[in-house]
């Protein structure tokens, strides 16, 4: 596992960000939050491209970043993928990959294989094309695939999917998903959409006004309450590790633990890990198993806190064999059915928040 | 129909080559700098650049007559390095043009590779690229238009130029005898024949030349970022 230390600032008239986090880097840790947060500016701090940051950034011991010195981007052995792709206009697809090869590296990593990174991000039919002439979608490929191909170290992505439309997204976002396994490399990856957060991180560091307002666990930084004012009106809900048992006919079933769920979903393959996302609102509550119920999605839960919500509201938070879910109901709700910590609940999932709503931050 | 005296034409476009070779050469640091640099000298420098283009002939040929000269800065130093004045001689008319035309060639390319920006040369850095690397293979290749129009623009003013010329090189056949000093030279003692055969080949030549560059440029299949 890589380690990023962080201890830096950057001062901008309407602007300013300080921050001091240690990041053990493992798989995709999502930098996260309202857009005018720093997202982007840390991103450009770590790789290098912002002249007046002060500080220190450290790398697996390396130090990026001192008082004194500052390693150049091209020396510092990352991939950056910009939200617009930046291809070379002049090159085809093929030289702009090969324009990543063949540089000597500070790093002890093997280099990609070209044939291997042509082949996982798809590109074998666009290798002669001038790069204007692309899709959005094939565009940000060509992009990851040639950060790939530097050989990096630590894979910088700054919200590759924004400039796409939701067919284009769903077309990138599995091949993204894939790149820590396939690779071995970690991302740190920008984003302000909530339902890529869950789809693709498994740690999460959530950015306010050039602070860190949380970091953590995607599924525990999400589910707490106090947060909600940082993420600019998210809704409040839990994600939850399911693993999908079964796919047909648009309708996956997700096992939680020894239940399961059954969720409509474009595309799942039966054997591999999913994280969910249910709202609190989305999550109503019953004392015994309800019968003659048009809602399909049931879970025998247990009640862990009970706390005061907004308004009138109250919100549970509610454990699944080991997975967290949250449940919004009326104060008046919660005293009538007499809920207490500890209790046996029937949980009813009126719907799941999933990747095909990714247009939706 | 008078005869066309080759003299005076090889001259000019000899001149006009030689200037444009190391233009581009002094140029391109200068205009990389001042696209790029966030330092506040910049719009000094910027000033400085230009003056040739609002500057009278005279006044421009004047000092680089003094600074030329055997007693001026660089023409003591040319002076006791070759034995040569620079002064009424080649060299100091490459001299001459090279600063007279100074402005036609820096601006072109700042604004070549201010259109460029800077987005591109992260991205070359990101894949490794050290500085000279992203200079010549991604800010050259995009900027290819600015360095067309910087070398056109360059050699046709150094072709038309004649005040300075006159002040720093005089009237020497085959050393400082360019176009537009033959031009003056027959108007002067009236051979408007000869003064005709120089002037229409020139203004032909300019418009040749500016005609196939404008072409070329519209046909260039570069697109921008």
């Amino acid at each position: 596992m890589s380690t990023l230390s962080l201890h830096v600032t950057l001062a901008r008239p309407s602007f300013a960000l300080e921050l001091r986090q240690d990041l053990p880097l493992a798989g995709i840790t999502a930098l996260f939050g309202p857009s005018g947060s720093g997202k982007t500016t840390l991103l450009r701090i770590i790789a290098g491209l912002e002249q007046d940051a002060r500080g220190t950034v450290t790398f697996d011991g390396e130090a990026w970043q001192s008082e004194r010195a500052r390693v150049p981007t091209q020396r510092r052995g990352i991939g950056y993928v910009f939200q617009d792709g930046r291809l070379f206009p002049h090159l085809t697809v093929e030289q702009n990959l090969r324009f990543a090869l063949g540089r000597e590296r500070r790093t002890s990593r093997p280099s990609v294989d070209f044939a291997a990174a042509v082949a996982a991000l798809d590109l074998g039919r666009l290798l002669g094309r001038r790069t204007p002439s692309l899709s959005g979608g094939e565009q940000q490929r060509v992009a990851i695939a040639r950060a790939l191909l530097a050989g990096p170290r630590l894979m910088l992505m700054d919200e590759p999917l924004s400039s796409l439309d939701l067919n284009r997204k769903k077309e990138v976002l599995p091949l993204i998903e894939k790149l820590p396994e396939t690779f071995g490399v970690p991302v740190l990856y920008v984003t302000h959409n909530v339902d890529e957060v869950v789809r693709l991180a498994n740690d999460v560091v959530l950015l306010t006004a050039g602070r860190v307002g949380a970091y953590g666990k995607v599924a525990e930084v999400f589910e707490r309450l106090d947060l909600s004012p940082l993420t600019g009106g998210i809704e409040t809900g839990a994600v939850l590790r399911t693993e999908v048992a079964g796919y047909d006919g648009g309708v996956a079933t997700l096992r939680v633990g020894t239940q399961q769920l059954r969720v409509p979903m474009g595309a799942a393959s039966v054997g591999t890990a999913r994280r969910i996302r249910i709202h609190a609102r989305d999550v109503a509550i019953a004392t015994s198993r309800p019968q003659h119920l048009s809602i399909r999605n049931v879970l025998v839960t247990r009640i862990l806190r009970i706390e005061p919500g907004t308004g009138m509201n109250v919100e549970l938070l509610l454990d699944v064999e080991g997975e967290h879910l949250r449940s919004r109901i009326t104060r008046e709700a919660c005293n009538e059915l007499e809920l207490a910590a500890g209790q046996q609940v029937f949980a009813l999932v009126k719907s799941v928040a999933l990747e095909e709503r990714l247009d939706r931050s | 129909m008078a005869e066309l005296e080759l003299g005076p034409v090889v001259l000019s476009l000899e001149l006009a080559a030689v200037t444009v070779v190391v233009l581009l050469v002094v140029a391109t640091p200068l205009a990389w700098w001042l696209a790029f640099t966030r330092r506040r000298v910049r719009t000094v420098v910027e000033a400085v650049v230009a003056m040739p283009l609002v500057l009278p002939p005279t006044v421009l040929g004047f000092y680089l007559l003094i600074l030329l000269g055997p007693a001026g800065a660089l023409g003591s130093a040319w002076l006791s390095l070759t034995g040569d004045t620079l002064t009424f001689s080649f060299a100091g008319l490459v001299v001459a043009s090279v600063i007279y035309s100074f402005p036609f060639a820096v601006q072109p390319l700042q604004a070549a590779f201010e259109g460029v920006g800077r987005a591109p040369l992260e991205a070359a850095a990101t894949l490794g690229a050290g500085r000279l690397e992203q200079f010549w293979r991604v800010a050259s290749p995009l900027a290819m238009r600015g360095y067309i129009s910087a070398a056109v623009l360059a050699f046709a003013h150094t072709l038309g130029e004649f005040g300075v010329v006159l002040m720093v090189g005089g009237n020497i056949p085959g050393s400082t005898k360019v176009i537009s000093i033959a031009i003056y030279e027959h108007v002067e003692t009236i051979e408007y024949a000869q003064a005709h055969v120089l002037a229409a080949g020139l203004l032909v030549f300019s418009f040749v030349v500016l005609l196939s560059v404008y072409t070329l440029n519209r046909r260039l299949p570069l697109v921008r970022t």
